[in-house]
């Protein structure tokens, strides 16, 4: 029987501290200060001190452990988030990391020849393992990676002088971040439609390509785990009017080892290191991407890249076309050290292994759920690679027991919920992502708390409608947290009502 | 493979081939195009999959190829040296923050959605602004981010910027309003004190009718204070244009904060509280707003508001979530997903630790050690000042010898110096890792080398 901690913790602001209290020491130099008078010009000076926390060391210690304590890890428990790959993190990786954590971005390379080395081998691997030609790490996340592959595509247009292509497809299955990139270039959405099968309609994509056409921005497998088969004529279609293929790397997962981005067509892939490469996703970020790419496409991918001339590394390669940087420095490097030391821990051999894997738990565990009464399992019957999408609709229509609730119930199982109604073209959609990390035996418990919550739904919907019960709180109230009357973003905000100072978010 | 540590199911093949009903895993694969499967194996240099003790030998050897330093970096310039409580390296370890997602389910996920909004409230305190949202990737794109927002708001496309913030940022900024073709105008600065052209700035910004935003960043690049900010919040509003500054956290620990100048979007990096070097990131990027629902709307990324659970209980849960892609998708005020999160909490217990009253010592201590080493240098004969303005941290000075010079001196003795900014300048960052020692031997061999070179 699982139970999650439950504290009453007060915020830290709140702790009221009798006296001076501070929860660390500042080194002072004596002598310095001594000689060094303060004078800020006076209209410079802060008018009060900022009302921060007066508290010890074991303060902040206990509360913060505390609020760890309700929360919930791929350490804790199963993650099966669609389109998350909420795979295990190796604790090497830590170690690995420190490779760079004492070193400073604008250091002379001859330095940092470590760090430059492990980069410019991670930079060729991904090439590799994602058929490109090359990759860029200045990407912190796989949305700034979008971005950077969208304006590739964008000045590779304005290079040709094509004024009119400001057409950017998606499928209509994407995730949301496609046409959120697609707008940051400045372009237009058009979606294509899914077919019967789940997969992009080839005869609608036919029909949308044209002239106008700057790219097209697709994952493989899509996001309802589906291969998209038609993958080497929907790349001739786009490339016939000279539009770039685009591939959200977010679903990589299920076919790391079986196939490869590059040989199905593509021209740009980013990756998510955070999802394919095993690092921890540390509660939304940091993450760290790559933007790789093939052929002409290599002249623009974000700058700077690692080079090696005479033996030696330097972080100053700028592909001829670049479109610029996308950080500030050089990207997650941090991270990038994570994924290195992940990727050595499995070897092409073990690396090879991974889709395979984490496609084989995915149809495993639909053998356990397809037969479920309440579940339906939209589109064709093919074999899912890294994740699926079941719908719960059958099962509101019998008992009023939504996607949410199913979530909720799990999560009052010690599972996290898999990620709900999403893609959108699911009616109350479960979306499961399993990955290769996780044992049989937890794939047959979480089959097996599914089957009991549906059971229960049947018997009793109540008792899944009240739940979570076991975690630190209960449902949510939504509307006092965004109604623009009590919408409390900060502390601040919550004193300042309390004083009468501020009023509702106009 | 027979066995893998993260490979868990490798011996459960057969048996779980046999559930789903298929005699082997390519034929789980059958749908994709057979002149497309990989023959084989990656082609990596690393074939066999390395036991942890032999990463670690790996590890050992790439360790080896980076040149240990004496002392820690006299380099700034966006990224400074700081010393990290071991109580933050301590709590950002606990699994259940490091290991867990975005939390998209309040009710397990209490602890890290508190965690955040105490960054929020931190930051919102240190800034008095009331809007922070969750982080952004680091300063430069945080930047982008909100010129973009301006550019919603009043649809105005030139973006006017000093000449004098961090060449960075700048550099990022322009990638990314590259999409939407936004212009951006550099305002110059004055080459004496280093601070901003405020009558060049009055000119420019008067000149256009298009002006969407106009960033300040204090202190900027050189280090140098700003102290007319409220010249161009003025201007900013006369021309109905978004204001934005750009702040070094730490020293908000003595000078005004963005929220005194009734700025709109403050911007900035938590590196500074909390965080390595990591060669350049993860770093976390600060934004926050004042109370405001036009500029709250268009906030790009995360928000965790406070509310309450079913029973009536103190809760916290993701808010306003129609600005976001996964909501809005090409009408999003963003495309961020991942942010940098854990970052933000590191910030959230540093700056609890340190609190007011650490806070105010931290930047007192920054600012001395900074001036005392900017003074002993300037008394080494041809050495002097670039810029006369009050300054904090980081600092700009001109050498009567080629700095690069100086620099593979230092980086002989084991010392980093500053960053180049010219022939014979640099650019020292000075913060409280640097103990007296320390900078009475950068001070001694700046002066051996410029000694012996003019003496050759």
């Amino acid at each position: 029987m699982w139970r999650q901690a439950k504290w009453d913790e007060q915020l830290i602001t709140e702790y009221k501290s009798t006296s001076n209290r501070v929860g660390v020491l500042i080194p002072t130099e004596k002598e310095i200060r001594e000689n060094v008078e303060i004078k800020l010009p006076s209209k410079l000076k802060r008018a009060k001190q900022p009302e921060l926390p007066q508290v010890s060391e074991l303060e902040v210690i206990r509360h913060f452990i505390r609020l760890s304590q309700m929360s919930f890890g791929v350490d804790t428990g199963f993650m099966p988030l669609g389109s998350c790959t909420m795979k295990y993190n190796p604790k090497i990786e830590e170690k690995v990391s420190s490779l760079v954590s004492d070193y400073h971005p604008l250091q002379d390379f001859d330095t940092v020849q470590g760090i430059l080395e492990m980069v410019y081998e991670m930079q060729s691997m991904l090439a590799e393992m994602t058929g490109m030609d090359q990759c860029s790490l200045q990407v912190p996340a796989g949305a700034a990676g979008e971005l950077a592959g969208v304006l590739m595509i964008k000045k590779y247009h304005e290079d040709k002088n094509r004024r009119n292509r400001d057409e950017m497809l998606v499928a209509d299955s994407a995730h949301g971040t496609n046409p959120a990139s697609a707008a940051m270039g400045g372009y237009k959405v058009v979606y294509i439609r899914t077919n019967k099968e789940g997969l992009v309609d080839l005869d609608v994509l036919k029909e949308v390509t044209n002239e106008k056409t700057a790219g097209f921005m697709l994952t493989n497998p899509n996001t309802l785990g589906l291969f998209e088969s038609e993958i080497l004529e929907i790349s001739k279609v786009l490339h016939s009017v000279d539009a770039k293929l685009y591939y959200d790397g977010a679903n990589l997962n299920g076919i790391l080892g079986v196939v490869r981005p590059g040989d199905m067509g593509f021209d740009i892939v980013h990756i998510n290191l955070h999802k394919t490469f095993g690092v921890p996703h540390g509660g939304g970020g940091p993450g760290a991407g790559a933007i790789c790419a093939k052929g002409e496409m290599v002249e623009y991918l974000p700058y700077p890249l690692v080079q090696k001339k005479d033996g030696k590394f330097t972080f100053d390669y700028v592909p001829s076309r670049s479109i610029g940087k996308i950080a500030t420095f050089y990207g997650n490097i941090g991270n990038v050290a994570r994924a290195y030391a992940y990727i050595l821990g499995l070897g092409s051999k073990g690396l090879s292994m991974v889709g395979k894997m984490s496609t084989l738990a995915t149809n495993y565990l639909i053998s356990k759920l397809k037969d479920l009464r309440g579940l339906s399992l939209p589109f064709s019957d093919r074999p899912r690679k890294h994740e699926v999408v079941f719908s719960a609709k059958p099962l509101f229509n019998d008992t009023g027991v939504s996607a949410n609730d199913i979530a909720k119930a799990l999560i009052d199982r010690g599972f996290y919920a898999p990620t709900i109604y999403f893609p959108p073209n699911v009616e109350e959609a479960l979306m499961i992502e399993p990955t290769e990390t996780e044992p049989k035996e937890v794939l047959d418990s979480y089959a097996e708390a599914i089957r009991q919550i549906i059971d229960e739904a049947y018997k009793n919907p109540q008792a899944i409608l009240n739940s979570p019960s076991k975690t630190a709180v209960s449902r949510i109230d939504q509307v006092i947290a965004n109604h623009p009357s009590t919408v409390t973003p900060t502390y601040r905000v919550y004193r300042l009502r309390s004083e009468g100072k501020i009023s509702h978010l106009k | 493979m027979e066995m893998h540590p993260w490979l868990p199911n490798l011996a459960s093949i057969k048996e779980m081939l046999e559930v789903i009903g298929v005699n082997d895993i390519y034929d789980l694969f059958s749908d994709v195009p057979n002149e497309i499967l990989l023959k084989g194996d990656f082609d990596l240099p690393y074939k066999e999959p390395l036991s942890e003790y032999e990463i670690t030998l790996r590890l050992k050897e790439l360790k080896s190829k980076n040149m240990k330093l004496l002392t820690p970096p006299f380099m700034g310039g966006g990224e400074c040296p700081h010393y990290v409580p071991e109580a933050v390296k301590f709590i950002i370890s606990r699994s259940e923050f490091y290991t867990s997602y975005t939390p998209y389910q309040p009710e397990i996920t209490q602890g890290l959605l508190q965690a955040l909004f105490e960054y929020q409230s931190l930051i919102a305190e240190l800034f008095e602004l009331e809007v922070v949202n969750a982080s952004l990737y680091d300063w430069g794109s945080a930047l982008a981010e909100a010129v973009m927002m301006a550019n919603r708001i009043n649809k105005k496309t030139s973006i006017a910027i000093p000449a004098n913030i961090n060449p960075y940022h700048k550099e990022v900024l322009k990638t990314w309003v590259y999409g939407k073709g936004l212009k951006i105008i550099e305002i110059p600065y004055d080459k004496y004190s280093g601070e901003l052209d405020y009558e060049k700035a009055k000119e420019i910004i008067s000149s256009s009718n298009d002006i969407s935003a106009i960033y300040i960043q204090q202190p900027n690049y050189y280090g140098v204070f700003e102290e007319e900010i409220e010249t161009i919040t003025d201007y900013a509003k006369k021309v109905g244009a978004i204001s934005i500054m750009g702040v070094n956290p730490l020293s908000l620990g003595l000078i005004k904060p963005p929220g005194e100048y009734e700025i709109d979007i403050a911007v900035s990096d938590g590196q500074e509280l909390g965080l390595p070097l990591n060669y350049g990131g993860p770093l976390v990027g600060i934004m926050a707003t004042r109370w405001d629902g036009q500029l709250v709307r268009q906030m790009p990324g995360r928000i965790v508001g406070l509310t309450k659970d079913s029973n009536g209980n103190k809760a916290f849960t993701l808010i306003l979530q129609t600005r976001e892609q996964f909501a809005r998708r090409e009408k999003a005020t963003s495309n961020i997903t991942t942010n940098e999160a854990l970052m933000a909490i590191a910030n959230a217990v540093f700056l609890s630790l340190l609190g007011k009253h650490g806070l105010k010592a931290m930047a007192e201590e920054i600012y001395a050690r900074s001036h005392y080493t900017k003074q002993k240098l300037e008394s080494i004969k041809g050495v002097t000042s670039a810029y006369q303005g009050d300054f904090f941290e980081e600092f700009a000075l001109r050498f009567p010898i080629d700095y690069s010079l100086i620099h593979s001196h230092l980086l002989k003795r084991g010392i980093l110096g500053g960053i180049q900014i010219g022939k014979s300048e640099a650019l020292f960052c000075v913060t409280e890792v640097h103990t007296k020692k320390m900078i009475d031997t950068l001070i001694s061999e700046i002066k051996e080398v410029i000694e012996s070179v003019e003496a050759s």
